[in-house]
Formats: C-alpha cells, sequence, structure tokens
C-alpha cells in the first residue's frame, strides 16, 4: 500500500498486543479454517489523521455483498466516531495482520461480528487512555462520543486527530479485555450507510477488475479447448502471430488430467494465450486461429450419458449411507401411503456480469497482481506454486468485482495472468470472453434425488428415504456436490436414510451461491409440498408439526462430506428459529386466507443454511400456455439479533429471490464433451419486467448475527413450484422448468 | 492514496489510476494515450464523444465499446456479453440508448456520443442522485448501463409508468437482481427532473 499523506498520522507504529482471532470465533466456525488465525490489532485496522478523518481498513474482498461497507461499521460503531468522518480502504491481501480474507459461505458476518468491533472498542481504550494521561484523569472518567474523548467533570474533551500520536504509543490492550457498548447504544450498525463505491459507480469511474490500468500493459485473450482439459496438437501460431496487435502467442501445456474427481483448483487448463495490444485485437486474432485439439477423454461425457447413469444408479440398491436411523423400509411398508418421487435437476453457470480475469506485472522477479478473488489467499499460493516463486515475491491488490456468487472463490483466471505476464516479462491485463466465462465455469453441479416418503393413517409423516445422485469418485464428491447429514429434513421423520451414488465427472465443478442448498431445498421442499397434500394437509401446518418432533440429533464434526470444499451444517437447525420464518411469512403473505383459483396459487418453503433461516411464499399464476408470472413474493428472515446494514440487507435478499428465479431457467448441457450454451439468450437471467414485488421482513433473535449471501436465496425455488402446483395441479419434478413444461412469461 | 468516499471517489491504490481519473475528460483530445496498434492504414475515425472531440486511429469496424474502454479510457461503459444481450454497454448516440459493444466506429459519423463519464458534468443527473440516494448498486457492475437506458427512456418519457420502465430497461440485465430498486430509482429521478423544471 502506498502512504503518500505526511500528514497521515498512523497507529500502526506500535508492536500489536492483540489477541488469537480464535478466541472469538465459535468453535464451530473456528473449525473450518485450516490456517492458524492471526493476531489482529486496532493497529492495523484504524488511521486517524490529525483533521480527525479515520480511514479504516475492509479486509475482504468486494463483489457486491457489502463487505466494504459492513466489516467496517462494526469496526467504527465501536470506535465512536460518526461515519461520516470515515473513509474506507480497501487492505491488501496480508492474512498475517488482517485474518482471514474471504469472502464466501456467508461467513463475513459471523466471523468479523466480533473480531472487528473488538478491534474497534481497542482502537477506542488507546484514545481515551491518551487523553487520561494527557489530562491526568482516570481513563474511567472520560467517555468517547462522535470522535471526541469527553472528560465531564473538567469540562475537557479532545478529538480523536489531536490524540492520535500519543495513542500511537501506547500498548494496545488485549482484544478480550475491551468493552463492548451496549446495542441499544449503536448508531451505525443498524442504520443504513449507503455502499462506500455508489458514487463511484453511478459516475463511471474506474472501479472493477476490467478496468484495471498498469503503464504499458498488454491484453490477453485464451482459446481453450471445447472440451474440458483438451490439449493443443498443433495450432497456426505463426500466421496468428503475424495479425494486427499481436504480440505474443503461447501455448499453455496446462496440469489438468481429466478423472472422475477434479480438485477444487485442479492447475491451469490447457489453451492458446493470444497477447495484443488491445484486447479486441486479441480477441480479433483468435477467430484466425486454427487448432489441431486432443480432446482427450472428456469428449466421451454428455448429459444423455449422465441421466443414463443417473437412472441406473437409482435403480441399484444403494450400499452408501451417510445418516440412517429408524428402519426406514419396515416403516414405509407399514404406512397407510406411500409417495415416490424422482427429482432432477440441472448443471448452472454463475455467469458473473463481470466475466473472469485478473492483471499481473511480473517484474525484475516479483509479481504484482490485481485480483478479483474472493479467496485471494489460495490465489497467492497457487500463483507461487505454479510460477514457482516465494508468496513473499507476490503484491496482491484486491479489486472490486462485478459480481461473484462463489465462482471467484477459484483462481484459475488469476493464475493464467500471472503465468502470462511471467512468460511475457510485462504487464498483462487477461479478460475471459462472455462465451469463454460459460464453457469454462466450474458449474453447480446438477444431481437426481430418489424420493421415498410414507404417510400414516392420521396423515403424519412416517418415514423418508432419499437417494442422492451425484457426481465424483469413490472418496469424494464433486465441489459444490456433496451432502451433509444435516441436510433438512433429516432428523425430523421417525425413519430416515439418506443414500449417496455417485458417478464420474471430468468437469470442473464449484459453489454457486448457497451451494448444494440452492438445490436440496427445492427437492425437500417440493418433495414435503407433496406428502403434505397426499396427507391432504396443509403445507405449512404439515412442517410445522414435523419441526415439533425432532427425532434424531445430529451435531457438528460428525462428518462434512460436502465437497471438498463448502462445509456444511455450521450450526445444527434450531427447529424454533425454522419454525418462527415460516409463521411469520405465513402472516405477511395471508397464507392462511389464500384465494384458490384456477390458474393462480401460493406456494410456500423454508429452509436452513449457512446459519440463516429463510422462508418465502410466492403468489404464482400460470397461463394456458403455461407461461409463468411471480407476481410476489414474501420473505422472512431470521439472521440474528442484528441486522447491520439494513438498507443493503434487504437489496441482498431481493437479490437471493432473483437469482433463484434465474436458476429455474437455466441449464448447462454437455454433447460429446461440449458446452452447448454460450451467452444470456441460452443461460438466461430473469429481466425487469419478469421480477416480482418483493416484500423482506426480519424475524430477530437473540443468536448472534450471521451472514445474508446464501440463505436468502434457496427457499424461492420450491414456494415458485410449490405454487405452480397449487395453479395447476402440475409438479415441477426436473429443473430448468422447461423440461416440466413451462417457461417463465 | 486514494479513499473510497463521496468527496474524493478515486477507487483504488494504484498511483497511475489518479492521474488516469484526474485527466479523465481531456487527455485523450490534448495529449493521446500511448497508443501502440498497427493499424495505421486508414485515417483517425472523429468522434464526439461527451461533447469533446476525440480522434480514434482504428479500423471503422472496431465496436465502440473496445474504443472507449481499451484506446480512450473511458472506463465506466462494460462489456458483459458482447452480442448486444446484456445492456452493461449502453451509452447514448445521437440520444438513443445503443449497446456500443455492438455499434461499430464506423457507423456513428457525427452523432453525439454521451457515456456515464458526460451523463453531466458533476455527476448530479436526477439519475445518478436517485441511484446514489437509494443506493440501488449491489457489485455495480450493469448500473453505468442501466443508468444510461434510464437516461433514454427519461428524455422521450419524463413521467415513465412501471411497464412503460419495464420495457426500455428489459434490455439491460443485472444479475445480482437490483431491479426493484432501479425501477424506483427512475420514478424518483423522474420526479426530481420535473420538480427542476417548474423551479
Amino acid at each position: 500500500m502506498r502512504m503518500n499523506r505526511r500528514s497521515f498520522l498512523q497507529l500502526t507504529a506500535l508492536a500489536g498486543g492483540g489477541l488469537a482471532l480464535d478466541l472469538y470465533l465459535s468453535p464451530l466456525t473456528a473449525a473450518q479454517g485450516p490456517e492458524t488465525p492471526p493476531n489482529l490489532t486496532p493497529q492495523a485496522f484504524i488511521h486517524i489523521d490529525p483533521n480527525g478523518v479515520v480511514t479504516i481498513m475492509a479486509r475482504a474482498s468486494e463483489s457486491g455483498q457489502g463487505m466494504r461497507n459492513m466489516l467496517p461499521m462494526l469496526i467504527a460503531e465501536e470506535l465512536d466516531v460518526d461515519w461520516k468522518d470515515v473513509r474506507i480502504q480497501q487492505a491488501e491481501l496480508n492474512e498475517k495482520i488482517y485474518g482471514r480474507q474471504f469472502s464466501g459461505g456467508s461467513h463475513n458476518t459471523p466471523q468479523g461480528w466480533e473480531p472487528m468491533r473488538r478491534v474497534g472498542a481497542a482502537g477506542r481504550q488507546l484514545l481515551v487512555t491518551a487523553a487520561s494521561q494527557t489530562w491526568s484523569v482516570p481513563a474511567e472518567e472520560c467517555t468517547t462520543q462522535s470522535g471526541r474523548v469527553l472528560h465531564a467533570a473538567s469540562g475537557r474533551s479532545a478529538r480523536y486527530g489531536e490524540l492520535a500520536v500519543k495513542a500511537a504509543a501506547l500498548p494496545a490492550p488485549a482484544l478480550n479485555s475491551v468493552k463492548l457498548k451496549d446495542p441499544k447504544d449503536y448508531r451505525i450498525i443498524g442504520h443504513s450507510q449507503r455502499g462506500v463505491d455508489t458514487p463511484a459507480i453511478v459516475t463511471g469511474k474506474p472501479l472493477f477488475g476490467i478496468d484495471v490500468e498498469v503503464p504499458g500493459m498488454m491484453y490477453a485473450a485464451i482459446e481453450k479447448a471445447p472440451v474440458f482439459a483438451g490439449k493443443v496438437k498443433s495450432a497456426n501460431l505463426d500466421k496468428v502471430k503475424m495479425l494486427p496487435g499481436v504480440r505474443h502467442v503461447l501455448v499453455i501445456d496446462g496440469g489438468i488430467t481429466p478423472a472422475a474427481f477434479t480438485p477444487w483448483e485442479p492447475g491451469m487448463e490447457p489453451g492458446i494465450a493470444i497477447v495484443a495490444d488491445t484486447w479486441w485485437q486479441a480477441q480479433q486474432a483468435r477467430k484466425q486461429l486454427k487448432v489441431d485439439w486432443d480432446l482427450g477423454p472428456a469428449a466421451t461425457q454428455s448429459s444423455e450419458g449422465f441421466k443414463k447413469r443417473a437412472e441406473e444408479l437409482l435403480k441399484t440398491a444403494p450400499t452408501n449411507s451417510l445418516r440412517k436411523y429408524g428402519d426406514v423400509d419396515a416403516a414405509l411398508k407399514a404406512s397407510a401411503k406411500v409417495v415416490e418421487a424422482t427429482y432432477e435437476y440441472p448443471f448452472i453457470a454463475h455467469v458473473t456480469l463481470e466475466p473472469q480475469g485478473a492483471t499481473a506485472h511480473w517484474k525484475d522477479g516479483k509479481l504484482e497482481m490485481w485480483s478479483t478473488s474472493t479467496l485471494p489467499g489460495n490465489g497467492l499460493s497457487l500463483v507461487a506454486k505454479t510460477l514457482g516463486i516465494q508468496e513473499s515475491d507476490i503484491t496482491t491488490h484486491m479489486v472490486r468485482s462485478g459480481g461473484s456468487f462463489g465462482r471467484r472463490l477459484q483462481n484459475d483466471y488469476l493464475v493464467e495472468a500471472g503465468w502470462l505476464s511471467k512468460q511475457i516479462n510485462a504487464p498483462v491485463k487477461l479478460l475471459w470472453s462472455r462465451e469463454d466465462d460459460i464453457a469454462h465455469d466450474p458449474f453447480r453441479p446438477g444431481g437426481t434425488v430418489g424420493l421415498k416418503g410414507g404417510i400414516d393413517a392420521q396423515g403424519k409423516l412416517t418415514a423418508w428415504r432419499h437417494h442422492f445422485i451425484t457426481y465424483g469418485d469413490e472418496k469424494n464428491a464433486t465441489s459444490g456436490g456433496g451432502i451433509g447429514q444435516d441436510s433438512y429434513p433429516a432428523g425430523f421423520p421417525p425413519a430416515y436414510t439418506l443414500f449417496i451414488s455417485k458417478q464420474p465427472l471430468m468437469l470442473r465443478t464449484g459453489a454457486l451461491r448457497a451451494p448444494g442448498d440452492n438445490a436440496y431445498c427445492w427437492v425437500a421442499q417440493s418433495f414435503l409440498d407433496e406428502l403434505a397434500f397426499a396427507a391432504g394437509r396443509d403445507p405449512l401446518e404439515f412442517q410445522l408439526d414435523l419441526l415439533g418432533n425432532k427425532q434424531s440429533s445430529w451435531s457438528f464434526g460428525e462428518h462434512d462430506p460436502v465437497g471438498d470444499h463448502e462445509p456444511s451444517g455450521q450450526e445444527v437447525l434450531i427447529p424454533e428459529r425454522f419454525k418462527g420464518v415460516l409463521e411469520l411469512v405465513a402472516e405477511k403473505s395471508g397464507w392462511a386466507k389464500r384465494s384458490k383459483q384456477p390458474g393462480r396459487g401460493m406456494g410456500i418453503a423454508a429452509w436452513f443454511c449457512h446459519m440463516g433461516y429463510f422462508a418465502e411464499v410466492a403468489d404464482v399464476s400460470v397461463d394456458a400456455q403455461n407461461k409463468v408470472t411471480v407476481h410476489r413474493v414474501w420473505a422472512a428472515g431470521d439472521v440474528g439479533s442484528q441486522i447491520i446494514n439494513p438498507d443493503a440487507a434487504e437489496n441482498m435478499a431481493h437479490g437471493g429471490v432473483i437469482e433463484g428465479l434465474s436458476h429455474m431457467g437455466q441449464e448447462i448441457t454437455l454433447v460429446d464433451g461440449r458446452i452447448q450454451q454460450s451467452n444470456f439468450h441460452n443461460h438466461p437471467l430473469m429481466r425487469m419486467r419478469q421480477t416480482p414485488k418483493i416484500e423482506v421482513y426480519w424475524r430477530k433473535t437473540d443468536y448472534a448475527p450471521t451472514g445474508l449471501g446464501e440463505p436468502t436465496l434457496p427457499p424461492i425455488l420450491p414456494a415458485v413450484c410449490n405454487g405452480i402446483f397449487a395453479a395447476t395441479g402440475t409438479r415441477v419434478r426436473t429443473l430448468p422448468l422447461k423440461q416440466s413444461g413451462f417457461g417463465w412469461a | 492514496m486514494c479513499f473510497l468516499d463521496s468527496r474524493a471517489p478515486l477507487p483504488l491504490e494504484y498511483e497511475s489510476w489518479d492521474l488516469i481519473n484526474s485527466g479523465l475528460k481531456l487527455v485523450f483530445v490534448t495529449d493521446p494515450l500511448p497508443f501502440t496498434g498497427l493499424w495505421s492504414e486508414q485515417m483517425p475515425i472523429k468522434l464526439n464523444i461527451n461533447n469533446m472531440a476525440a480522434s480514434v486511429d482504428a479500423p471503422p469496424d472496431t465496436p465502440l465499446l473496445w474504443a472507449l474502454r481499451d484506446i480512450l479510457n473511458l472506463k465506466g461503459s462494460k462489456y458483459g456479453c458482447g452480442i448486444g444481450l446484456c445492456g452493461a454497454c449502453t451509452v447514448l448516440v445521437g440520444g438513443h440508448a445503443v449497446r456500443s459493444c455492438m455499434t461499430t466506429l464506423g457507423s456513428i459519423g457525427g452523432q453525439p456520443i454521451t457515456t456515464i463519464e458526460g451523463l453531466s458534468p458533476d455527476g448530479l443527473h436526477p439519475l445518478q442522485l436517485a441511484w446514489d440516494a437509494l443506493d440501488v448498486p449491489q457489485c455495480g457492475y450493469c448500473q453505468a448501463g442501466q443508468i444510461m437506458s434510464a437516461a433514454a427512456l427519461l428524455a422521450r418519457t419524463p413521467h415513465p409508468t412501471d411497464a412503460e420502465i419495464d420495457t426500455a430497461m428489459s434490455g439491460n440485465l443485472c444479475r445480482c437482481g437490483t431491479y426493484t430498486r432501479i425501477r424506483q430509482a427512475i420514478h424518483q429521478a423522474a420526479e426530481a427532473g420535473a420538480a427542476a423544471r417548474t423551479t
């Protein structure tokens, strides 16, 4: 970081006191971090200039989830300054001083809530100590307000800016010793603060990864095989090198061997990189490329083949059960009614509106990178490994991105940019085209689920048999395609079994917003609606009844088999919270008094994931051509005691609902290993005219605040599908909607 | 060093960005940025961008978007799809919203071009104010295109209905799903615009 303001007095002169971050993590979240948590100090995060301007470092990457606001707001609140006097600066990657700089899994709120507030409170305490020493009064008699320390008895006060130098010479207090505010005194937390980048966004300032400019940089595009990990046999490189603006053409050998399971970061994909004076020239030159590819084994894959294999696996007696209690087969046999259904959902792509890319500058054996990664620490080690250099020789600037939704947890584009810059010994900006971005996405894996549920003569659920067909090898489920033993409704039906079977997949997959849950919720909440209907009961009443009869407990840490990345079961489902959001959304939507008419219906669904609880109701109509309109959505959420930035939280919830609707229209399919979709015409997003009216309600509970990125999304899919059933009597058991005969109006 | 606030919204730490920002309006007219393209066979194309004359040394089939972004250093217009499906690259040409990724330099002639950077001299266009007040963006990547489409709409329809907004804005995708706020912001800007005209 460049500090070129001479007047800038920093608290950073001190060696840090601080306390291990892990004391402030619940054992649950602490278990997820593989690294030793670092020591955090107020000095790392807070800088105060003589005029009282407070600069707070935003440690997490920003891709639209509001992290540049949320985490600094926690610090500013406890530091006791006015938000208008706060400047936010994006931290560079340095996990030794900032702690984990990771934006994913809705983790920033639960992992930042306690430590960031304590960092702010420790900063405040340093300033109070400085004032009390200056005035020779007891620190306990001093108070703070709006960036000033006050001593009421003597009528003295001083601005933080006047005290900063002295405060910087004091030892920092231990973070666990500082006193935190009573939440009723909050002036920043719980009060909407506009996005720190909003003014720059609305005036078109360069702000995003794609906007990075480095003097003398060139632009790169990469042509990859139409099949995953296909290698270059030969190409007309000499011709392409002569095209206008082209400076370099390089073959990337890559390091991926297609196999039944592909790791989270498998290494570089093979291809041909074209480096030119402008990106447009690189793209034009790409059109002249003639490549003979060795497509490799992935060329044998197809969606049809996957479907066929899934059907075989469904018919085969499963041998691998993840969770089992009661005798599910006996209970089904004894049931008055058995409902059986198969649910199928497709692969889908992330399609962040800013395609993947990165800028890198190799100079004198060192690398400077401008990264949009949401897991930049991974990116750093991968680049270091790939380039054969030390991590200490790499500087990572964290740049705002045009969306992540889980995509930028993987660092493939960053490694490519770093490698290219080293090869050509010059600064380079790599940009993927939209077509590249879809074809080489780490997809949300598809899946097939065979379900059997039993109902007794009183209409109560007796048994739930769940056979999940996913992808992977013997040992590993594909990334984003594993399932936790706690996946709802596990634990509630009197008898339950969760089986898992896998088929090989030679493709990269990953985490798409609410990974796993964005599909499992649709399956479970749709099937519950089926069971309620079969039982002749209201689906809300049926589910509340089920939630009231917990049969089997599961505790965190028993086993966490969700992919090789995304942990599940950060916390065990608390039935009262699940019921609470259901009851709230029912009240707000007028569920009990909903009208029933042909072609129009309401559906309800709820889910617990990433420590948050959401229930949603959709008011849906279906016309004679089976075109679906979602008129209105009610959402009720419980993410604990505080909504830290309420306007942003509401925006995020709207986004979760709208994204869920988009998922229902999307699919990625393969023929001969080739991805069939290429752009927004065949992998669409909802448009404004298709957007329902959305109302968001919060149920505040006494639990510590948790994140909002993910849990808002899952319930909308089954809420709409259950609404379609209420309107038409037809069940949507296959997504996208068109595979079930429906489509968006 | 830069700060991310409303008074000095210089977004990144890299010093060259400050230079680009400070010279954003005029730098390419009086002092062309170093550009080392090999296309010199045709006359430079003259454009009128944000009320300033610019000269671009690029083939006439070059899309306006890439001339704006990578030659003229106006980064506000964004690349999202390259084929006119997402609207992130929307600018005004002759007052009409066009997708600059599909508009070639040779097709523009003397028509004035307005980009997000030139929508207002001070960033205080009613749409920008409304977007700011309602804190519309999530990731923000689509918003320049959204605002430019909305500007074209309000220029011909000062008081659009929801249906008119939906029609005018349905060429602009928002991956984050900020549509409800975009609609609200357009209404708010329409009211502010009306108030400004009557005072």
